[in-house]
């Protein structure tokens, strides 16, 4: 399998002081010589050296630079590296990068660098997938999780696990090959214990996809409320600047806006809607119908309530639409008179609660003024207590982020699952190390190691057999 | 060194093939390929060394035993053998799962190495020959014959390399050594140096066995009694389970202690293993005692197995107790034992060390890569064990036939047998030590029980030629019975009468608050098929093998679906087979580690590659992606 030569630029494409483009494969050096004009000829200097030269396409100079030799296999992907450092801003740099094009070498695919260097076997499966989050992750809690399993964090914690797992199937298998020397008497109780201690270590790990999937790819918020609630206003708080049109008139906002926010290192992928009320005009009726769509749909809710207007039928529409929801009710507008005080709000939505069978005590409930920017981060204060647990900042922790780990996590949890049934069925000993072996090859799954002869090793490193 | 001092004449006798050796191994590989119907000569050093059990008295043990009995059901002969000549048996694990019951039977040595040398002599086709083979002959990479010490050269088709731990043998305790085979036998100075001029790759591996005692020198009242088991388990299923119900000998357990391991250690300088004088590699399950004490300093007691070696003889075996301590150690070490204080050492313990080969060399057919008709089993082939020996000795001699017969090799793969487990491993896996059979190695073991070898294997047998009509016309009838009463279980309806009720609480069962089938009662781990019949008023009169099989098949039915859909798994792997002609340094991405694994062992399948030590699944996502692309 002939690998050609791929390039793309390797940093954000802003305008920034230095931009890379980066050049791997075979033919990565060829490429190069091709449009560098230095001292030397790259495809005869040693690896990991910088040169300094300048970047032609043609006779045309197009920028000063400093270029990165890197041979096989000591670099990222495994292959001949080339990297060359533009000094120009963005234009300069995608102008050096359409002339790599031109002399050898192709545009690389989303990640393919990656997927080389996990080809060429320079990093694990966990490693490989950290560094594609890492590419595409969106927030600074996803960048985290992402270093945190690129050093082998998770590998760390699936290899303590399966560390767990392979030394009770060893001891299992161990008195099964031979029986007169090892006794398995009052081992299942043990066991049991321990398995359960395992699992729950898994299902930590499990529930940690969860927030894992919220920072990486943001949390879906839906902000609803009444026409001229201040939805609009609301959302140019957060982001910062005028995105919605604001005006004093209601129904202002017809269709469904989107907006992505940053919020205490967390991504709000925010969806300002049309307000809710029953309407006769027809575009803002879609509008409507489309806002209750993605209510039902999000992980949080925003409910703006003006606090100067009297709650009426709309409210209550609103109320039963999100009583199910992970709902914050930000009481705006406590510039103005407040009619709708928190208790007033409480009660309605204990009355909202009764009628729709549910539970809405915790709902927090937030006086702010979307105009005066008041009581804004007590709400950003709230929306991360909500998504992430207190003791889960910027520290160690791991998450999982992808969903090829989360499912070999479950089927190692249910595998786990199985040897307790097994062992409160009154089942054998052996029938425990089928689903052992089992919970041990999923997790081996995650970090990509197979089981070889890890258990016959185990087996002799650990317990004395033998005639 | 290569010996020509005798001249070389031409043995004029006309063969198919020829076995080199006569141990487990040799035995079942010439009676395959005799009983086949090819002309076979087996040769061995001494004719009284013919499946001669130079270290534990038994036959059998945790997967050993489903070894001898899937021999059994694929027409060899160890089970017959065994069936006919020891003196206790017993099946391990019995508490455990029926997955690892095994049986294990103490073999009076005498009696069986005799009895399958009557077995070999009775063989048509068949001669036995005393004499040391020393070159292997071949012309173009294929086989021609044999030559052997006295000069002789016999050509034939296909020759089976069964030499055990014959070749450049050397025992050693303390500071002595012999240049012998096991027992003082003569060794196969001249083969080795044959097999690497045709470019065979050797390892050097290392074995021991312990001190034979003087039975009148014990005393056996500081020794547990271990008996034999009241209904004994025939291993060939032709055996008539009556005809082993015989008056069973006892063993005996007693421990080591603090005073053993204080005279181990204190003379741990004096033994060859640890002062370099042994090259080989021992294997880590069978270690010395000295092994044990230094591995495990925080044992203070060892199991010690007192076997008798048979009934013609005082000799006892020192199970747990191998060694290479010099002989002055070996006397005070034994002597320190409960029971042994006046011990009389029989025969010293010794290590012996060995050449055999690195068997990635060979095909899963057991012959060789490079060497077309040369075929290779047990010991040789870096294994341990008289039950590897003779699985791996059977398969090499039907295969050699096969091969004669101009058919397609016999390969058993891992999820039909513990012998497709035992021969993947051996030509796939490195291994720097002697193979042992372990039921840890069978990933599909709840399929691949002792008491269905003949429901997995005996219709290869039958295909092979092995297995007469009249057995396997018994075999389908016991199929077809067994899925019958199963169907017939899984449909009895069981109300919840008083004699229902009465029955479960005998059996401290939960009574029944509304009817259920009897294959629901039988899942019940207090209850079985064979507690039932009380209530199960329409059952036939089957025989006792048949019953559990049934009670098997409905109690862990579950178990065994999840296992058969791994098997499918394991099997698509096992189908995406490799071209022969694959060039592995052509495929850029994969390691340079994996390229020479790959291109040593060339595996046929995906699957066989995967289980490559040094071929790792990034490498199997890249051949995989390769040979999509091809």
């Amino acid at each position: 399998m002939k690998k050609d030569t791929i390039a793309a630029i390797s940093t954000g494409m802003t305008n920034s002081g230095i931009g890379i483009v980066r050049i791997s494969g075979s033919g990565a050096l060829r490429t190069a010589d091709r449009i560098y004009k230095g001292k030397r000829k790259l495809s005869e200097v040693p690896g990991h050296t910088i040169h300094y030269g300048h970047i032609q396409d043609g006779d045309e100079v197009l920028d000063e630079v400093l270029v990165m030799v890197m041979r096989a296999p000591r670099t990222f992907t495994g292959e001949d590296t080339v990297e060359i450092n533009c000094h120009g801003g963005t234009f300069v740099v995608r102008r050096v990068l359409e002339t790599v094009l031109k002399n050898g070498a192709r545009p690389a695919e989303p990640g393919e660098f990656t997927k080389r260097a996990f080809l060429n076997g320079k990093m694990d499966l966990s490693q490989s997938e950290a560094v594609m989050d890492l590419i595409s992750s969106q927030s600074d809690y996803a960048l985290q999780s992402s270093m945190n399993q690129l050093k082998g964090n998770l590998k760390n914690k699936i290899s303590g696990i399966r560390d767990r797992i392979i030394y009770h199937t060893a001891f299992i298998e161990s008195a099964l090959d031979d029986p007169e020397h090892i006794s398995l008497d009052g081992y299942g109780e043990k066991l049991r214990t321990e398995a359960e201690e395992i699992m729950e270590e898994i299902n930590k790990l499990i529930a940690s996809a969860d927030t894992g999937k919220i920072m990486k790819e943001g949390i879906q918020t839906v902000i609803v409320g009444k026409p001229n609630a201040g939805k609009s206003s609301l959302l140019n708080v957060l982001t910062g600047y005028e995105r919605a049109i604001v005006t004093e008139i209601e129904g202002t906002t017809r269709d469904v806006l989107e907006e992505e926010i940053r919020l205490q290192g967390l991504n709000l992928n925010v969806i300002d809607t049309a307000g809710i009320r029953n309407t006769e005009d027809i575009i803002e009726k879609m509008g409507v119908d489309r806002a209750k769509d993605y209510a039902r749909n999000a992980d949080l809710v925003i409910y703006v309530v003006d606090s100067s207007r009297n709650l009426d039928e709309n409210d209550e529409k609103i109320m039963d639409l999100i009583c199910d929801k992970r709902t914050i009710i930000l009481l705006n507008k406590s510039d103005l008179d407040m009619i709708v005080t928190e208790d007033v709000m409480r009660e309605k939505m204990r009355e909202t609660a009764l009628r729709n069978g549910k539970n809405v005590d915790d709902v927090p409930i937030l006086v702010i003024s979307a105009r005066d920017e008041s009581g804004i981060s007590e709400f950003e204060e709230t929306v991360k207590r909500m998504f992430i647990k207190g003791e889960i900042s910027f520290n160690d922790e791991i998450y999982i982020t992808n969903a090829r780990q989360k499912s070999a996590l479950q089927d190692a949890a249910e595998s786990m699952g199985k040897v307790v049934e097994s062992i409160d069925a009154g089942m054998p000993e052996d029938f425990y190390s089928i689903d052992l072996m089992d919970a041990y090859e999923s997790l081996g799954n995650i970090t990509g190691e197979s089981m070889g002869e890890d258990l016959i090793n185990e087996i002799f490193s650990k317990f004395c057999m033998g005639k | 060194m290569k010996y020509s001092a005798n001249s070389v004449w031409e043995n004029k006798d006309e063969y198919d093939v020829a076995v080199v050796g006569a141990g487990h191994a040799g035995c079942e590989a010439a009676l395959a390929t005799a009983r086949l119907g090819f002309r076979t000569v087996v040769f061995t050093v001494s004719v009284d060394s013919i499946a001669l059990m130079p270290c534990n008295p038994n036959i059998g043990g945790s997967s050993k035993g489903h070894l001898v009995r899937e021999v059994d059901a694929l027409g060899g002969e160890m089970g017959n053998v065994i069936d006919r000549t020891f003196i206790q048996s017993k099946m391990l694990n019995s508490s455990k799962g029926p997955a690892v019951h095994s049986l294990r039977a103490q073999a009076d040595k005498a009696d069986y190495s005799r009895a399958m040398r009557q077995v070999l002599e009775d063989q048509e086709n068949l001669d036995i020959r005393q004499m040391e083979v020393t070159d292997i002959l071949a012309e173009n990479g294929k086989v021609t014959g044999v030559r052997t010490y006295s000069g002789a050269e016999y050509r034939c088709r296909a020759v089976i390399l069964c030499t055990g731990t014959y070749l450049k043998a050397r025992c050693i305790y303390g500071d002595v050594s012999t240049y012998t085979g096991p027992n003082g036998l003569q060794s196969a100075n001249y083969l080795t140096d044959s097999l690497k001029a045709l470019g065979i790759r050797m390892y050097r591996f290392k074995t021991g066995t312990p001190a034979r005692i003087d039975r009148n020198s014990i005393d056996f009242s500081k020794m547990e009694e271990q008996k034999g088991d009241e209904r004994v388990v025939p291993f060939s299923f032709t055996t008539d389970p009556e005809s082993v119900q015989i008056d069973q000998v006892s063993c005996w357990l007693t421990y080591t202690n603090k005073e053993t391991h204080d005279i181990i250690r204190s003379n741990l300088d004096r033994s060859p293993l640890f002062s370099g004088a042994i090259e080989g590699t021992g294997p880590r399950y069978c270690p010395s005692i000295e092994d044990k004490v230094v591995k495990f300093p925080d044992k203070d007691r060892h199991q010690v197995f007192i076997e008798p070696e048979g009934k013609h003889t005082t000799e006892m075996y020192v199970g747990g107790m191998s060694s290479s301590l010099p002989e002055d150690v070996q006397y005070a070490m034994y002597r320190s034992v409960p029971g042994l204080e006046h011990a009389k050492i029989v025969r010293n313990a010794y290590a012996i060390e060995y050449d055999c080969i690195d068997a990635r060399q060979l095909k899963n057919t057991l012959e060789f890569k490079n060497v077309e008709g040369l075929f290779s089993g047990g010991q040789f082939n870096g294994s341990s064990g008289y039950e590897e020996a003779a699985a791996q000795g059977l398969m090499a001699g039907i295969n050699a036939a096969r091969k004669l017969q101009g058919k397609e090799g016999v390969v058993l793969d891992r999820s039909q047998g513990y012998i497709g487990v035992l021969i993947d491993d051996l030509v796939t896996k490195e291994s720097h030590e002697p193979y042992r059979m372990m039921t840890s190695r069978a990933e599909y073991r709840l399929l691949l029980r002792q008491d269905n070898a003949d429901l997995r294997l005996t219709k290869i047998g039958y295909e092979v030629g092995l297995i007469d009509e009249e057995r396997y016309q018994n075999l389908l009838e016991k199929e077809k019975m067994i899925e019958e009463e199963t169907a017939r279980v899984s449909r009895v309806n069981i109300g919840t009468s008083d004699q229902v009720q009465e029955l479960l609480r005998s059996f401290g069962s939960t009574p029944l608050s509304s009817g259920t089938t009897l294959a629901e009662l039988i899942r019940r781990p207090e209850l079985s098929y064979e507690k039932l019949e009380e209530i199960d008023k329409e059952r036939p009169d089957i025989p006792i093998s048949m019953k559990e099989q049934v009670n098997i098949n409905i109690k862990y039915d579950g178990y065994i679906k999840r296992q058969m859909r791994q098997v499918e798994q394991f099997k698509k792997l096992e189908n995406k087979k490799i071209p022969e002609d694959i060039n592995y340094d052509e495929i850029q991405s994969l390691r340079i580690e994996a390229k020479q694994k790959l291109n040593q062992i060339r595996p046929v399948s995906i699957g066989q590659a995967s289980r490559i030590s040094g071929v790792s699944p990034a490498d199997i996502s890249v051949l995989l992606v390769y040979l999509s692309s091809r």
